[in-house]
């Protein structure tokens, strides 16, 4: 590919190998009226990618609910922002690099957090925090191991470097991802409201600028390789893998933010997915003009680049901007200070074309319009498919006592701590971190010098989640549990829920089914989107997540951000001694639980199928709002979800650090140990029924006062003590020192 | 009290440094780049952590040759007060204004987490001077090199010179540090470097306020 002749035309052969279909191939040639030469069929075959084009999913993902009054930008740029008044804004996004972590884990970590990142400051914010998402395989999947420490060192290895702090996220473990990880990183940045930047080109004449690290072949055809399935051959892909620089992303991120302080940028954008390709053509298209790029200006890695590999090299940490004319000089001097490359590559034309020269010769000719508003959207057929199994508890419940079982979801992977991970991430870099790890259900990072006298001050809280086995047994239904725990998290740290992020991982969405869990769970997500008042701001799309045939669990990943509107009313999750636990949102006439697709069942029937529980969006909307009634109230000391895992795991994780004991008061009907007794019990302590969560109180009698008014369930489970103890009574004790052991250095043993 | 920041390409702290000195003092400290030569009339010269030049080659080793060193080091031989914090620690001892070396962690991983350092019974030193010995401060630490080496004979005279300000508890060193040392005096007493961070220990919001304590004492034994 080095030599070229602009002559050489593509055929469908060579077409096909760049991913493109038949049809597209021939619908290209009909529409720019002529056979692409090379440089042109490669620039509309990463147009044309899934990754670019969201070709599959762009049908339903147009559903989803995108304004709303506290919206400034909805998706379509390089991240979603949203107004937290004061003139302050917070730019956020979420995106996957799985494919790339797979194939290169530390490398496909790290470039997909300076990635993330590059989208929020292109923006003009700062950004504040960094959060995670990450699937493996099983635990003792023999690729696990490797896998996990070079994305933890990848992720670690791009921010402590680059200086932002990484708060929180989450990790699972399932088999349905052994040869298919995912790595989700999202980034938060704080901006203020009148500098923010844009992505649309505008002004025939305007010099186009690339700054940043140059140009190599590293990455090149990196979109289309992540729309695609994984074979046995994927090893031989290494090369098509991007390395990342955090030491250049860091001076590109101060370069920027140095220079938007100036009035000299008129639009700019990172070149991520499709570099310069995806770039130059949507900065053009959005701002209706034309584009004329140079390429022997492009500053090069490597000798004898053709046009092509130019185009397509995703080489990390460059960004491409407009400037207004002449302010090429004191931009540049910028630059120059933070040692990053800085060249005039081109100018914005009139007529609404990609044109491109080298060597005083034209080498691609193509029209904007086609490339962006003719890519295919295809209408998929799906079916959604519901778990039709419905199971009692009594098929789930296993015969152990009560205290075998609570050890056993506590080391759980799933459960335990992820100390080892998230202690090799700077989390207080910045010095605004609030919360991470557990201690509170979201990630809270002051913003920073929000403080007045005696105010101290506001926060975001961020929060990210996706319960892939409700998903699996029924996508509507999983897709807004989802939403409904993301929001709940923000909730129950003191947090007012404001708007998401989204990263739909999926399989192969040629398939039916697979098509129906996309199509079912952005129907789940929106109407809890609608009913929750969080609109959809941002995301990112993931397909292809396959190897030889198997998909991944389908993993649609929401990242929810909220407002903390003064510092003091965040809620932490640990209890003190002497305090009285409440379940919000359930009463003693509750005695069972809900077991179909719950953690218990995963652990211990290494199975999850079965119905999901039941959710009301109303209700949820009318139980946050209560939580946050009470919360100003001053009402809650401690609080905490219940989520995975279900009442005692949740409770547990409250006491953990203080080392409480409780003496747990049963719901009279099941007060009394019996075979039919013990069913419901296990349900009582495990089962994951929605829109619950436990707090801890020195009212006890004000809460109840409350939720009269309210019409919310509650039911007090009894008082903390120090004597470390969880009394189930007549039933089990539970040592808390145990517990605190197996959920501290379960993973960590594992691993050092 | 003037207090200058050096800042390097790659510096990460810096800001927070900033803050840090903000809230306990009057006068605002100044941001001085790696390439300015001229840095007379400071008090304390504090060089931020952070990864000078991605680290490359090793951690502080590029940041040693800037040009701004040369003025840190005049300000050494006036015997002007310095402390580096986890980088600035490592650009410290490239330099060889401190003694010793920082490798990586034992468990050649990155770690961030709370601890506590206890004060050590050292020289006369501002830095020291003002606590008990004994004394535990409840520090964040967030570094992937911090595991301090110097050998058996260097450590003797450190340890007969008292120019070990800080070490980390028994049996909870992080990182394989010789003698559990956590942050080491210059000869004099003037310049100390160490891998904690007590900028991230100053403001309300922050899991403790050691670090405030530390700025605060700095400054008092400064100015007295």
């Amino acid at each position: 590919m080095t030599k070229e002749n602009i002559n050489n035309k593509c055929t469908l052969n060579q077409a096909m190998e760049m991913g493109l279909t038949k049809e597209e191939f021939e619908l290209i040639c009909q529409k720019i009226g002529k056979i692409p030469n090379l440089t042109e069929a490669g620039i509309c075959s990463a147009m044309f990618s899934e990754h670019c084009s969201y070709k599959s999913s762009k049908k339903w993902l147009k559903t989803l609910p995108t304004t709303g009054g506290h919206v400034i930008q909805g998706p379509g740029e390089n991240a979603g922002i949203i107004d937290i008044g004061d003139d302050q804004a917070i730019v956020f996004k979420i995106e996957s690099h799985n494919h790339p972590s797979f194939i290169d884990p530390y490398q496909g970590a790290a470039t997909g957090v300076g990635g993330i990142l590059r989208d929020v400051f292109t923006m003009g914010a700062r950004p504040i925090a960094l959060m995670n998402v990450l699937r493996f395989g099983e635990i003792n999947h023999s690729l696990t191991n490797h896998l996990l420490r070079g994305v933890v060192k990848g992720i670690g290895g791009y921010g402590n470097c680059i200086g932002i702090p990484t708060v929180g996220g989450e990790t699972n473990f399932n088999k349905s991802y052994n040869s298919n990880i995912l790595v989700n990183a999202m980034a938060t940045g704080l901006v203020n409201k009148n500098k923010i930047f844009y992505s649309a080109a505008s002004g025939v004449g305007n010099p186009v600028i690339y700054v940043g690290a140059k140009t190599g072949r590293d990455g090149i055809h990196g979109a289309t390789m992540a729309s695609a399935e994984f074979s046995d051959d994927t090893e031989s892909q290494k090369p098509t893998v991007q390395v990342g620089d955090p030491f250049t992303g860091k001076l590109l991120l101060e370069a920027c933010l140095e220079l938007m302080k100036t009035d000299l940028i008129l639009s700019i954008q990172d070149m991520g997915a499709a570099g310069l390709t995806s770039s130059s053509v949507e900065m053009a298209s959005k701002g209706n003009v034309g584009i004329e790029i140079d390429l022997d200006e492009i500053p090069l890695r490597e000798k004898n680049m053709s046009s092509y590999e130019i185009m397509l090299s995703e080489s990390q940490e460059r960004m491409l901007m407009i400037l207004k004319k002449g302010a090429e000089d004191d931009a540049k001097k910028i630059f120059k200070k933070w040692d990053l490359d800085f060249a005039v590559i081109g100018k914005i034309i009139n007529e609404k074309k990609i044109i491109l020269k080298k060597e005083n010769k034209k080498v691609c000719n193509l029209p904007l319009d086609f490339l962006v508003n003719d890519s295919p959207e295809l209408s998929r057929e799906y079916v959604i498919k519901t778990s039709r199994k419905i199971l009692n508890n009594k098929n789930i419940i296993i015969k152990e006592s009560i205290k075998s079982i609570i050890y056993k979801i506590i080391e759980n992977e799933n459960f335990a701590s992820k100390k080892w991970i998230y202690e090799q991430y700077d989390s207080s870099v910045m010095g605004d971190t609030i919360s991470v790890g557990n201690k509170s259900d979201a990630s809270i990072v002051k913003i920073h010098n929000s403080e007045k006298g005696e105010f101290k001050g506001k926060a975001v809280a961020i929060s990210t989640d996706c319960n892939s086995k409700y998903i699996l047994n029924n996508p509507i239904e999983g897709g807004k549990i989802t939403v409904a725990e993301a929001a709940r998290n923000l909730v129950v740290s003191g947090a007012k829920p404001l708007a998401i992020t989204n990263n739909l991982n999926f399989g192969n969405p040629e398939k039916k089914e697979i098509m129906g869990q996309i199509v079912g769970s952005i129907k789940g997500i929106k109407e809890a989107c609608e009913q929750l008042n969080t609109p959809v701001v941002s995301g990112n799309v993931s397909l292809y997540n396959e190897t030889n045939g198997k998909s991944i669990l389908p993993t649609p990943v929401i990242g929810m951000v909220g407002i903390v509107d003064d510092i003091e009313k965040i809620i932490y999750m640990n209890a003190k001694n002497n305090e009285t636990l409440f379940i919000v949102g359930q009463d003693e006439n509750k005695y069972d639980g809900f077991l179909q697709s719950s953690l218990y069942q995963e652990i211990f029937c290494d199975d999850f199928s079965g119905q999901v529980p039941p959710i009301d969006l109303k209700k949820e909307k009318h139980f946050h709002d209560f939580v946050m009634k009470l919360n100003d109230n001053k009402i809650i000391n401690s609080a905490h979800d219940i989520s995975d895992g279900g009442l005692l795991p949740c409770m547990i994780e409250m006491l953990l650090f203080n080392k409480l004991g409780i003496d747990i008061n049963l719901p009279p009907r099941i007060q009394i140990p019996n075979k039919e007794n013990l069913l419901f019990l296990h349900g009582w302590l495990f089962g994951e029924d929605q829109s619950r969560i436990i707090i801890s109180t020195n009212k006890p009698d004000k809460l109840v006062e409350f939720s009269k008014s309210e019409n919310i369930k509650v039911y007090c489970i009894g008082k903390t003590n120090n004597t470390g103890i969880v009394e189930i009574p007549k039933y089990d004790s539970i040592c808390i020192n145990k517990c605190s052991d197996l959920y501290n250095n379960s993973i960590s043993n594992l691993f050092s | 009290m003037r207090v200058a920041i050096v800042v390097f390409p790659g510096s990460n702290c810096d800001r927070d440094v900033f803050e840090a000195i903000k809230s306990i003092s009057k006068k605002l400290p100044k941001f001085i780049w790696h390439k300015e030569t001229n840095i007379e009339n400071f008090d304390l010269i504090i060089i931020p952590g952070g990864f000078t030049f991605g680290d490359y080659l090793r951690c502080g080793a590029l940041a040693s040759n800037s040009p701004v060193i040369k003025s840190i080091r005049d300000h050494a031989s006036r015997g002007g007060a310095i402390l580096g914090i986890c980088n600035g620690f490592q650009i410290l001892t490239e330099t060889k204004l401190l003694p010793g070396t920082l490798i990586r962690n034992n468990a050649l991983k990155f770690l961030c987490h709370d601890l506590n350092v206890i004060v050590q019974d050292t020289l006369p030193s501002p830095f020291t001077w003002g606590f008990k010995p004994t004394t535990k401060l409840n520090i964040p630490i967030a570094h992937n090199e911090g595991n301090y080496y110097i050998n058996d004979n260097e450590l003797k005279k450190l340890k007969f010179n008292g120019q070990i300000a800080f070490k980390y508890e028994e049996n909870l060193n992080p990182n394989g540090s010789v003698g559990n040392i956590a942050g080491v005096l210059s000869e004099n007493g003037r310049i100390l470097g160490m891998m904690p961070h007590p900028e991230r220990s100053v403001l309300n919001h922050h899991n403790s306020l050691d670090g405030k304590l530390f700025f605060q004492n700095l400054m008092e034994q400064l100015l007295s």
